[in-house]
This record gives structure tokens, sequence and C-alpha cells, in this order.
């Protein structure tokens, strides 16, 4: 293996983290700035495991190493989708250049359905339905 | 003359910098959390380059557990947005 290889892992490793930095600082609201932070994040510290494992090549590190990327793969969905969920619950406002909110189309059309559906046989004081919280 | 894992420690510093900015900013307590949680991936990050480059295998370890606590805590931020009173 040449010496350099491990080199060439780290700087793309690590301009991919320095890409997910830039992204979290200057995109325009949280969502966007959330995709930008988790995945070039991820694959930045992927690239940066590989560079350490084939540097030190020994049973131990090469399992450890593994043992992180496999990890931080599992959990960085998970708590990305746990934050962005908490922010939208909690009415963060959308960047003014959205395209589309499915979820608040839904719950208008949910609730307009309920609406039209009669008045006449719900029950007083019953939580529309649109609302899932 | 610097080596590559120098460059590449220093560029991770950076990003860390960057992150901790945000972190400042703000706006809203939803973005420090995401600021946060990436500050943690990008600390993993600099300690497997600096375990090559110290030849210290213990940091790894110490990457290991920051990986772990950052989860684990970003969960708890998470159901701690929900669920406060605005």
């Amino acid at each position: 293996m040449p010496a350099w290889l491990p080199g060439i892992f780290w700087m793309a490793g690590s301009t991919l983290c320095l890409l997910a930095a830039v992204g979290v600082l200057r995109m325009p609201d949280i969502f966007t700035r959330m995709q930008a932070g988790s995945k070039a994040s991820t694959f930045g510290l992927a690239f940066l495991l590989i560079g350490t494992a084939l540097d030190i090549a020994e049973g131990a590190t090469v399992a450890r190493a593994l043992l992180i990327a496999a990890f931080i793969m599992l959990t960085t969905p998970v708590a990305a989708h746990a934050v962005a969920r908490a922010a939208y619950l909690t009415d963060v406002p959308l960047w003014s250049g959205t395209v589309i909110d499915e979820r608040r189309l839904d719950q208008e059309r949910v609730a307009a359905s309920v609406e039209a559906d009669g008045a006449a046989n719900a029950e007083p004081g019953e939580p529309p339905l649109g609302d899932v919280r | 003359m610097p080596g590559v894992a120098e460059v590449a420690m220093f560029v991770m510093s950076v990003a860390i910098a960057l992150a901790g900015v945000r972190m400042l900013l703000g706006p809203t307590l939803p973005d420090r959390v995401v600021a946060v949680d990436l500050l943690g991936t990008l600390t993993v990050g600099l300690l497997v380059v600096a375990a090559a480059d110290a030849g210290q295998r213990a940091f790894l370890d110490a990457a290991i557990i920051i990986a772990l606590i950052g989860f684990v805590s970003n969960i708890a931020y998470a159901r701690f947005i929900e669920r406060r009173k605005p």
C-alpha cells in the first residue's frame, strides 16, 4: 500500500466536513441546514475513518473504525429525524422560498372534509382529525 | 512543512469553528441543537485523524464515547423541544 493513500482519504473527509459546516452556517432555514450537516458530515467521517484504518493497519484499530462508522451511519438519520419533527411541531418558521409543505396541506384537507361531513353527527368537543400531535 | 494529517486537522478545526458560530447565532433552539450535533460529529472526526497522527489508539475509544453521548443527548434535546411550553 502506498504511503500517501491515507492522506487522500483524510483530505477528502476533512473537505466534506468543512462543506457540512459551511452548509450549516449558510443555509436559510433549519431543515435545509439539517440535510447539509447530517449527510456531508456522515460521509466525511466515513472517509476519515477509512484513512485512519489504512494508516494504522492493525486488527483492533480497523475494528474500532468499523464500529464508529456503523454507529454514526445508524444514528445520524434517527437523530436528524427526531430534531426535524420537534422543530416542525413547534412551528419553527420555514424558508420564505419553500415550495410545498405537504403536511400542512394534508391537515387542511382533513379538516375541511370533517367540516363538510357533517357538523350533524360529529361529537361536540371532539378534536379535529387533522391535529395528530 | 506540515504533514497531510496536520492539514486535515486544521481543516476540521475550521469546520468546528464554523459550527460554533451557527450555535451562537441560533436563531431558534432547534438550530442550536443541530449545530451542537454537528460539533460532536466533527469532534469525532478530529479525534480519528489525531489518533493516526499521534499514534494514540486510545483516541479512537474516546471518539466512540463522544459519538454515543452525542446521539443520546440529541434525542433528549428533541424530546425537550417537543414537550416544553413555547
